[in-house]
């Protein structure tokens, strides 16, 4: 279903202005992934019809009202279930899944473990502010030991998830973290994730400026450090990325951890797909091939 | 009475109950003889008992019946549990070197097989079973070269001196039967005709390929699984996508994510896993996704007993998700019947937009029934209703297009993904004709009354396009027996067996669940002498829909809710007891040990 544009037929941000502007609390980390990611969708050119943009549910999740491509606002926790039925049935489109840490490790957790093993050919964005938002502050899968939140009043005791090292060991084949307040280098994680084939995991640094007092812009900006600036570091090395998924504290990783090409994602180890998508099949089957179903029974 | 012949085999899981099954199944449909065969069983791999029944006849053999012509057990335990169901005419084959005979019935034919003199027995451990269904099938009156046929194709594949022993047993059991055991009083005869033999499972599954269905997944649940078996094993030839999901809350979503890209979806479960889509079916109707969901039914709460059947989640479907929604909810009334309804019900989710509920139970399931292959029409009505695939002119990229535009019948025109000039989100979010959400920043009261009234008006729509019910039999009748669903051949049966016997009873089958037409069964049941409710649960959950949507209150309740379905006698004792004023209530007993 891919056309391809005449150069008058430029993709334009302006294109892909939602309906509606964004109600985030100003100053919301989420603006900046959505701004990144309408750009990274001009600078590769893929028209807006040809985008879905699929999320469950919390403040994040509102994503897909805020840009104009093909959208879906599902359920908490089931965007990747969706997301995963709608690359199956049609995998011309890009797919695009926004979501918050609460709905994507905690509800989700199940999805988001299994959609990785698959290999499903989607980007999925977490922008994390380990809270719970739209709820109005609690304890989220990613919260910090020791935060103290409206449902945990006397701080966590629970340890967080790590989602990096969980896509890294669910087999997620492109493992990503970004930070809002790094607009180009989150951009370009963007385009990779989109271009890449197969899952890729980008989870970005989205502070809460409402909620999460800990984890703070400012908090971030000193510890966030690129993989892209260590020349040694080779996003091949399964066992590096998994090293340093591990890195919390004084300096936190950014980047692209890693990366691998030689698994095939889910559509392409189908053979039903080979001929082409499912929507574009032909609805009915062939007389020999039914008749044959029939006389299996006889 | 019609003329019928059953056979139970009774033995442990893994003992091979099924396959003697398989091959009677075979040669009594291809002799142009239907079939209905129910297989009681148990959550066991291997061990437990597991009673097979085959009833077989030149007319139409819509249940299990009431008797047992011949029984075959395996083992002790099968022996000792049914002899006492054989009656005068029937007979027992049995190896005599391991089962003691128990007592049976006057002018009950006892055959023992001397399985270790007849075969070796050390090389073929199933030997006891091949001999048994040879020396069945003499004493039935039918020839050896069906069953030739029959281990021939079933052996084929284990090579030459496989069939060739499968074969010499199976000769030596039917040749001693035809010298030492007395023939059955009734020959089977050869009609000229062949039928299919299909599970409801595979008929369902079937259907839905014949509806178009391109993306079926599942999470594997007893009895629905079989759904998925058949649609795993060709996928690839029907050009299906079939997965295998994580759990019910991710393949309701899935299904609902390929449906929203356009194509039909599908997927089975139980009650269970049902209970997990829950939310999703709303999904379904909020984003106005139609998607098709079939229940089979087994015996509840909880895990319940995951092998018997039940009609006890009619509620749940009524109750599924919350807030009010169009849905289309119809339970087949038999194992045809489970194909033919799959691409109904998905015309009618495609048209109006909405999920689609199928309600089997395990009975038709895993039941299994001759069919007439001409009734397996691979070419039905296809609908897809209001369906944007490509950008046609004067709709393309204006920026009107308008998801959710409210019109008369409810329905909105849905483009699907890919088509250009027609972007939008579709949410689970209350919101504006053009998608936007109006439960966060624009909540409206005006707007969220006309979305609810624009989604609820494709009720009537729905209530239009599905039948209502009607009566079969004498509209006189002394009394009226209303089922749903699958119990409509027991029923049958028991009107049948009834009327012979001087009470004339006619039948109200309710197939479709939602819409009722509810007017339409009124307008039968004020005119009907006597009404009993016949189903398959403890609460009466039909008796008490029919009154909450008519305020129709029968006069009895025939239930069963020990796991078994109905046999016809039970329905015609309780309706005699029921007439003679001695109980509005019956819940008759299971006499089969299973």
């Amino acid at each position: 279903m891919a056309t391809a544009l005449a150069p008058t037929n430029r993709v334009a941000m302006a294109d892909l202005k939602g309906k509606v502007d964004p109600d985030w609390c100003p100053g919301c980390g989420d603006f900046g992934v959505l701004s990144a990611v309408q750009k990274a969708l001009v600078e590769l050119q893929i028209p807006n019809h040809n985008v879905v943009t699929i999320s469950g549910i919390g403040c994040s999740s509102n994503f897909p009202g805020f840009i104009n491509t093909y959208g879906m606002h599902t359920l908490h926790g089931r965007a990747l279930a969706v997301a995963t039925g709608v690359k199956l049935a049609n995998h011309d489109l890009t797919v695009l899944v926004t979501g918050g840490d609460g709905d994507g490790f905690g509800i989700g957790g199940n999805h988001f473990v299994h959609t990785m093993r698959r290999n499903v050919d989607l980007l999925y964005i977490v922008m994390d502010n380990q809270i719970y938002g739209l709820t109005t502050g609690q304890t989220s899968p990613t919260s910090r030991l020791g935060m103290k939140t409206k449902s945990m009043p006397f701080g966590n005791i629970e340890a967080p998830v790590n989602p990096i090292s969980l896509a890294l060991a669910a087999g997620a084949t492109f493992v990503a973290r970004g930070f809002s307040g790094e607009q180009k280098h989150l951009t370009e994680l963007i385009k990779q994730g989109i271009q890449h084939k197969g899952f890729s995991f980008l989870d970005v640094f989205s502070p809460c400026v409402t909620y999460n007092h800990d984890n703070t812009y400012q908090w971030f900006r000193p510890r966030v450090k690129k993989l892209e600036d260590d020349s040694v570091y080779d996003p091949a090395n399964w066992m590096a990325a998994m090293e340093k998924s591990l890195l919390w504290g004084e300096e936190i990783p950014i980047g692209k951890f890693f990366e691998r090409t030689d698994v095939p994602s889910l559509h392409e180890a189908e053979p039903v797909l080979n001929t082409g998508s499912l929507v574009s099949s032909d609805t009915q089957i062939p007389l020999d091939i039914s008749r044959s179903f029939v006389d299996e029974l006889m | 009475m019609k003329k019928t012949f059953a056979i139970g085999i009774g033995g442990a899981a893994g003992q091979g109950v099924a396959t003697p099954g398989d091959i009677f199944a075979k040669i009594f449909s291809r002799r142009g003889l239907h079939l209905n065969a129910y297989n009681a069983y148990q959550s066991i791999i291997r061990g437990g008992h597991t009673f097979l029944t085959i009833r077989t006849g030149p007319e139409r053999v819509s249940n299990m019946g009431d008797r047992v012509d011949l029984l075959i057990p395996l083992n002790q335990d099968a022996m000792d549990r049914h002899l006492g169901l054989l009656t005068a005419g029937a007979a027992c084959i049995y190896n005599s070197d391991t089962i003691k005979p128990g007592i049976a019935a006057e002018d009950v034919a006892m055959c023992p097989l001397p399985v270790s003199k007849l075969a070796d027995i050390t090389r073929n451990k199933v030997a006891q079973n091949t001999l048994a269904v040879g020396a069945g099938l003499s004493m039935m009156g039918i020839g050896f070269q069906g069953l030739e046929e029959v281990l021939n194709e079933q052996f084929r594949k284990k090579g030459e001196t496989v069939v060739g022993e499968n074969i010499g047993i199976a000769r030596t059991g039917y040749d001693y039967a035809t010298a030492n055991f007395k023939p059955f009083a009734w020959p089977l005869p050869m009609m000229g005709t062949r039928y299919a033999v299909l599970s409801g499972n595979t008929a369902m599954a079937m259907g839905g390929a014949a509806a178009g269905v391109k993306f079926y997944c599942a999470y594997p649940m007893s009895p629905s699984t079989g759904v998925l078996h058949w649609m795993a094993a060709h996928a690839r030839k029907a050009n299906i996508m079939v997965r295998q999901v994580e759990d019910e809350i991710g393949v309701v979503n899935m299904a609902i994510g390929a449906a929203h890209a356009g194509v039909r979806s599908m997927c089975a479960t139980s009650g269970g896993g049902f209970a997990l889509m829950s939310e999703g079916l709303g999904l379904s109707a909020m984003m106005e996704t139609p998607v098709v969901v079939i229940d089979c039914q087994r015996a509840g709460p909880s895990t319940g007993v995951p092998t018997k059947t039940e009609q006890g989640d009619l509620w749940q479907m009524l109750g599924a998700a919350f807030g009010d929604y169009p849905r289309a909810l119809a339970a087949p009334l038999d194992i045809g019947d489970c194909f033919k309804i799959i691409p109904e019900i998905f015309n009618i989710a495609d048209r109006f937009q909405c999920p689609g509920i199928v309600l089997c139970d395990l009975l038709l399931s895993e039941g299994r029934l001759s069919v007439d292959p001409k009734d397996l029409d691979f070419a039905p009505v296809i609908n897809r209703g209001e369906l944007i695939t490509s950008a046609s002119p004067g709709r393309n990229g204006d920026g009107a297009y308008k998801r959710y535009k409210i019109t008369e019948s409810g329905i909105s025109p849905r483009a699907i993904p890919g088509v250009p000039g027609h972007t939008h989100t579709a949410a689970s979010d209350e919101h504006d004709e053009d998608g936007v959400l109006i439960s966060d920043e624009f909540t409206n009261p005006a707007k969220r009354r006309a979305m609810m009234e624009k989604r609820m008006r494709k009720v009537a729509g729905i209530e239009a396009a599905v039948p209502p019910p009607v009566l079969w039999g004498r509209h006189d009748g002394d009394v009226t027996l209303i089922g749903w669903g699958s119990t409509k051949g027991v029923i049958e049966e028991a009107c049948e067996i009834l009327t012979e016997q001087g009470i004339s009873a006619n039948q109200l089958q309710i197939r479709w669940l939602v819409p009722l037409h509810g007017d339409a069964i009124l307008d039968i049941l004020n005119s009907s002498r006597h009404t009993i409710i016949v189903e398959n649960n403890y609460s009466g959950q039909f008796a008490r829909y029919l009154r909450s949507e008519t305020s129709f209150v029968p006069d009895g309740h025939i239930r069963k809710y020990d796991g078994e379905p109905f046999m016809p006698h039970h329905i015609v004792e309780s309706v005699k007891e029921q007439l003679a004023g001695n109980s509005r209530l019956s819940v008759p007993a299971h006499e089969i040990l299973v």
